[in-house]
């Protein structure tokens, strides 16, 4: 009687099973090598879309930290009966003397004047480009910096001279600061000084050409009347406000007030940071459709590994009788197919992780982004072939263990 | 570390049965100079049918009583359709059989579920198959190394016996050659080699010199007389009455019945070899 119940089919080791598991992909190579295929593919498109994005994302999120997340804008907003609202001559004073500010400088909107390359393009081919009076302390405060000549300074604050954002130099055909280079402003010359380079923060500065505050009362009537009565420069509508990083929401709250105080209303306040952090992870839905698409790969892969596992079962039927023979249980026959399905699949997945990661890399490397496959992408894409290849597994290995081991040994 | 002679029965777990009587040691055993009674059965079948189907049932065994003692080399031949097969799969607890009982190394097969049977197989049958059934990709030491896949031998002793194993088939030298460039005699030595690694208590070899031509089946035919003669129990199930001849005992079958179980001298055994069993 000990000897029925000494009957225990020994456990295969697992590196006996790896052996096993692994002996239709070794015996079959370029078969194993196309059904894995499949699921590389789906594996390589879902990792390399979300590496993409994600690195696309800290690629702009590392140039917003690199301009600053601190500065605020100020614009005139409307009034209650829905006209224009003009920002008050001292808001931009006013604003400084907020303790945590450290930098405010503003542009004042010269909307009656156009600028064009000479007097004779017609005045409705605007190029939708806007004429600012522009503080000298703008730069700095808008992170950007001169691409070519000079920004504005005291003396050419007063005089004809602009300079041009980078959007608004290429619309007007000028790519280098010539000596006596010109363009027709408000009805005379102006003379190009300079030209910015893209103020990712401030991207209306772009399309914008700068003339100095002084430059604008004196020669395209941009003034306003103070409160003394006089005529001066001015108003500004848009502030430009840097704050020190920890006092940002501080400062934020207490801007409008500060800026009009008789109409807070009246007055927008916006961080430009905020919205492009907003537009980096916006960025992230675009994503749906190309998952979708690797899904939909990774799907068709599954079907390909169960395809083949079926046929590979019909083919080994002999292997699967000789097993049989050789003492596997039918557990064993069921594992051995199974876990060749997985180590199927597992090879497509590691293959399309490494094939998504180095998508990721070239394509970032030549951006200059920071290379960044996020953890649930290549694990994700590990786990998915894994199950794939135990879903696509599990029939044809049911089937295996099925097959009656007379039924196997029986030639074709 | 390794016993010095093949086969070697200590190393297999759970192999505490007495079947390592019959093949243990190279020099030949006296069991055939003791009854009948006092030897082990290595298989024992009683009153064992098998039908088919049962629109209409097809009998394939139609009652087939046989003992097969340890140490015994038998035929059991007939033409196609006699039932040789049936009664091949279930001498190798392939199949169960429709009515009667089938012991195998003494053990009743009829009380065992599918896993004990897969079990018994792994310790206690070898298989030798017409069409060799090696694997291709495989070295010959490793194919006869997974004779013993699944009877829980480590990989290390499963290597020493299965060289072993080649040695006892005359293919010492063809360990590390795969079966795709060796000829059919020497493929059919490795598949007998990776049926008898483990020393089990029967081996069961199906038209083993089908798909060989005379020559090489008449080494086969001595490969197997020779390890019988080294106690191993052999049962040979062929259509060949001339092969049949050559064997100690011929069971004939017909119809799904045995029609003639006979034991003869075989015309050349040597001296040492003759048996009293008559």
């Amino acid at each position: 009687m000990s000897a029925t119940t000494s009957l225990i089919p020994a456990r295969l080791r697992s590196g006996d099973m790896a052996r096993v598991a692994s002996v239709g992909l070794r015996t079959r190579r370029l078969r194993a090598a196309l059904s894995a295929l499949g699921i590389a593919i789906g594996v390589a498109a879902i990792v390399a879309v979300l590496g993409l994005s994600s690195s696309s994302q800290a690629g702009l999120l590392s140039e917003i930290d690199r301009l600053g997340t601190n500065l605020l804008t100020v614009t005139n907003g409307q009034t209650f009966t829905g006209q224009a609202a003009t920002l008050p001559l001292t808001a931009p004073p006013m604003i400084g003397r907020i303790d945590p500010v450290t930098e405010v400088a503003d542009t004042g909107d010269v909307s009656t004047a156009n600028v064009f390359r000479s007097p004779l393009i017609p005045s409705i081919d605007t190029n939708a480009l806007t004429v600012d009076a522009a503080s000298l302390n703008l730069l700095p405060a808008v992170g950007t910096s001169v691409a070519q000549g000079s920004y504005l300074n005291a003396a050419t604050a007063i005089e004809p001279a602009v300079v041009l954002g980078a959007a608004a130099a290429q619309r007007l055909g000028i790519d280098h600061v010539y000596r006596g280079e010109r363009v027709w402003l408000g009805g005379m010359w102006f003379y190009v000084i300079g030209i910015l380079k893209p103020a990712v923060l401030a991207p209306e500065i772009d399309s914008s050409v700068l003339v100095g505050y002084t430059a604008a009362s004196n020669y395209l009537d941009y003034t306003s009347t103070a409160p003394n009565g006089q005529t001066t420069t001015g108003p500004p509508t848009t502030i430009y406000v840097r704050a020190q990083n920890s006092q940002v929401n501080a400062v934020d709250n207490v801007l409008a007030d500060t800026a009009d105080p008789e109409n807070p209303s009246y007055v927008d306040v916006s961080q430009p940071s905020a919205a492009l952090t907003a537009r980096a992870d916006a960025q992230g839905a675009f994503n749906g459709l190309f998952l979708g698409l690797g899904a939909v790969a990774l799907l068709v892969g599954a079907v390909g590994v169960a395809n083949i596992m079926i046929i590979s079962v019909l083919e080994r039927r002999s292997e699967i009788g000789l097993r049989r023979a050789l003492g596997a249980t039918r557990g064993q026959i069921r594992a051995q197919f199974l876990s060749e399905a997985i180590l199927l699949a597992l090879l497509g997945g590691a293959v399309g992780v490494i094939a998504g990661a180095l998508a990721t890399t070239v394509y970032a490397h030549t951006k200059h982004w920071a290379v960044v496959v996020p953890t649930e992408a290549w694990a994700g894409g590990i786990a998915s072939a894994i199950l794939i290849g135990a879903i696509a597994g599990l029939l044809p290995a049911i089937r295996a263990a099925r097959l009656s081991p007379t039924d196997a040994l029986r030639t074709v | 570390m390794s016993p010095p002679t093949y086969p070697r029965t200590t190393s297999v777990p759970g192999d505490d049965q007495p079947t390592a009587v019959a093949v243990t040691g190279l020099a030949p055993t006296h069991h055939r100079n003791v009854p009948d009674s006092a030897r082990s059965a290595a298989l024992e079948l009683h009153e064992v049918t098998k039908t088919y189907g049962s629109h209409p049932p097809v009998p394939a065994l139609r009652g087939v009583s046989l003992t097969v003692y340890a140490g015994e080399l038998v035929a059991i031949v007939g033409p196609s359709g006699s039932g040789k097969t049936t009664l091949l799969h279930i001498i190798g607890t392939l199949d169960r059989p429709s009515s009667g009982t089938v012991r195998i190394d003494g053990i009743d097969v009829a009380g065992l579920d599918d896993r004990q049977l897969a079990a018994l197989r792994a310790r206690s049958i070898g298989f030798v198959f017409q069409q060799f059934f090696l694997a291709e990709h495989q070295a010959a030491l490793e194919n006869v190394a997974d004779g013993l896949l699944y009877a829980g031998v480590e990989v290390h002793d499963r290597r020493e016996m299965a060289a072993q194993a080649l040695n006892a088939v005359g293919l010492a030298d063809h360990q590390h050659a795969r079966p795709t460039t060796m000829s059919g005699g020497e493929r059919q030595r490795v598949a007998i080699a990776r049926a008898l690694v483990g020393a089990p208590a029967i081996v069961l070899a199906d038209e083993p010199t089908g798909n060989l031509d005379s020559h090489t089946g008449e080494q086969i035919l001595e490969l197997l007389q020779d390890l019988n003669k080294r106690g191993a129990t052999i049962i040979v199930i062929t259509h060949d009455h001339d092969l049949a001849n050559r064997l100690h005992r011929q069971v004939h079958m017909r119809d799904g019945l045995i029609v003639s179980d006979t034991t003869t001298t075989p015309p050349h055994t040597d001296a040492n070899s003759t048996t009293k069993d008559q």
